[in-house]
């Protein structure tokens, strides 16, 4: 269900980290509560997010919420194709990256979850 | 994201039904309901181009019955009950003596002197004893029947033929705001053309202990064409067909008037709760009034969002949402009178950004008649 390469944030965010870039994205978990999903607004490439702060919003026809940034660094990168078909989110979760990071502080890696932690946090 | 409830929330008699079937249930004004079958999306688009069905057996019903029963309801609830024929219904209002809305209800006249109050589920004890204390002096019986009832709203351009299937009442008989009393699948029934959703329709009262029975005979009977839908998909529905949520678009601090609801007004009726506050707000104008809106620019225009108008806060959304079915983002909002023009350009905040608007006129969306 929760794919053991990615790890995950108690706000429901998941990180695919490939060298020092971070992919970013929502889980399941979120986009199930979410419900169908209307609008994302990402930060442009070159902005700086910090773990843990709002980078960009995600809406779905029922209500807002805000995305937070699992970790630091510099956005390299947007995946605009969610701009126009935010649906993609509700159908594949975990390969929807949202933006890429350069991290900048990788230490803040190791205080993600893991996918079994992740699913406990989300089942129990 | 788990919200420990305060009391227990109650269920409807359907409740097992929606979670052995994969709904996804939230607490919804005290009771835990489906919000979501297969998404609201795909829900609210089978009720414009086929059929859905709602558990709604959270509204909860008040008879009112007795030698005095009509005068009673003239006096409790704005709409003029002298005009309502038996077998027909109308939407009325509680208004408070100062004219705001206490609650919206639907008004069935089932007899001369017995009418049938169904009323939105978070104010079903408030309105109980608020109708209970207004009508003391009155010779009529003022009854909690909320629990005798189940009530499964099959609406869409589907949803009767469908429904016939189950019945022998004719329902194409049953003009629009009427009902007819039968059996529905083999239960006793009260079969109302009504709903909240803009689309035709029907709504079916039966004894709690066949709400099930039903509700599997009409997906049962409308296989391909029925689907079960929840809450957010009934919220976007009525949102698009302009109808008022009590308690979200409109309540105790907004009047009657400024909710676009005089046409629910007996303003030929003798005195009745909140008729002197109405009658002068009707003369002199209402200071504000609820508009529909639309966004020009990306956003949703949300519930408590500023609407600005030349740099200042005007007015506030009560209600938004981006459509399923006229896919575009659409709104109501108080805004003063004179800005209650469609075409009007106002701005609506959307956490601290201003993106461009315009009053449009409502509904949103007309189904073709």
């Amino acid at each position: 269900m929760y794919p053991s390469e990615l790890k995950y944030t108690m706000d429901h965010e998941w990180v695919r980290v490939e060298g020092d870039v971070a992919e970013v994205g929502v889980t399941d978990f979120a986009q199930q509560q979410l419900g169908d999903v209307v609008f994302v607004e990402l930060p442009e490439p070159g902005a700086t997010v910090t773990a843990g702060q709002a980078f960009g919003t995600i809406e779905s026809v029922k209500a807002v919420s805000e995305l937070f940034a699992p970790v630091s660094g510099e956005v390299i990168a947007t995946n605009d194709a969610l701009v126009t078909r935010p649906e993609t989110i509700n159908a594949e979760p975990h390969t929807s990256w949202m933006v890429k990071v350069r991290v900048s502080s990788p230490g803040e890696l190791g205080e993600l979850l893991d996918a079994e932690r992740y699913t406990a946090l989300v089942t129990g | 994201m788990t919200d420990v409830a305060a009391t227990p929330l109650k269920t409807t008699v359907l409740h097992a039904r929606h979670k052995s079937s994969g709904a996804r249930l939230v607490p919804f004004a005290g009771w835990d309901m489906p919000v979501e079958y297969s998404g609201v999306t795909a829900e609210h688009l089978a009720v414009r181009t086929a059929a859905g069905m709602f558990d709604v057996s959270h509204m909860g019903q008040i008879e009112i019955a007795g030698k005095q029963a009509m005068a009673a309801v003239q006096h409790v609830s704005t709409n003029d009950v002298a005009t309502l024929a038996v077998g027909r219904a109308h939407l009325s209002v509680l208004a408070s003596p100062e004219g705001t809305v206490l609650d919206d209800i639907l008004v069935y006249r089932l007899a001369a002197s017995h009418f049938l109050l169904v009323v939105n589920a978070g104010n079903a004890t408030k309105d109980f004893a608020w109708i209970s204390q207004q009508l003391a002096g009155f010779d009529a019986a003022v009854v909690d029947t909320s629990s005798r009832y189940a009530l499964l709203a099959i609406q869409g351009p589907k949803a009767l033929d469908v429904v016939q299937t189950l019945t022998a009442v004719s329902l194409a008989e049953i003009p629009y705001y009427g009902f007819a009393h039968g059996e529905v699948a083999g239960a006793r029934a009260t079969i109302s053309r009504t709903g909240y959703t803009g689309e035709d329709g029907v709504e079916v009262f039966v004894p709690p202990n066949m709400a099930d029975r039903v509700w599997q005979a009409v997906l049962q009977a409308g296989e391909g064409v029925v689907i079960p839908c929840g809450l957010a998909a009934r919220d976007t529905l009525r949102l698009e067909a302009g109808m008022r949520l009590c308690g979200q678009d409109m309540d105790d601090t907004t009047t009657v008037l400024e909710a676009g609801l005089g046409w629910a007004v007996g303003w030929e009726k003798p005195s009745f709760v909140g008729s002197e506050a109405l009658r002068a707000e009707k003369q002199r104008g209402p200071a504000r009034r609820l508009v529909g809106f639309e966004m020009l620019e990306r956003g949703i225009g949300r519930h408590g969002y500023p609407v600005v108008h030349d740099g200042q806060v005007v007015g506030q959304v009560t209600s938004g949402t981006q459509t399923p079915f006229l896919k575009k983002a659409i709104g109501m909002a108080y805004v003063p009178a004179a800005l209650a023009v469609p075409g009007t350009a106002v701005g609506v905040d959307i956490r601290g950004r201003v993106s461009a608007a315009q009053i449009v006129k409502l509904p949103f969306y007309r189904r073709a008649r």
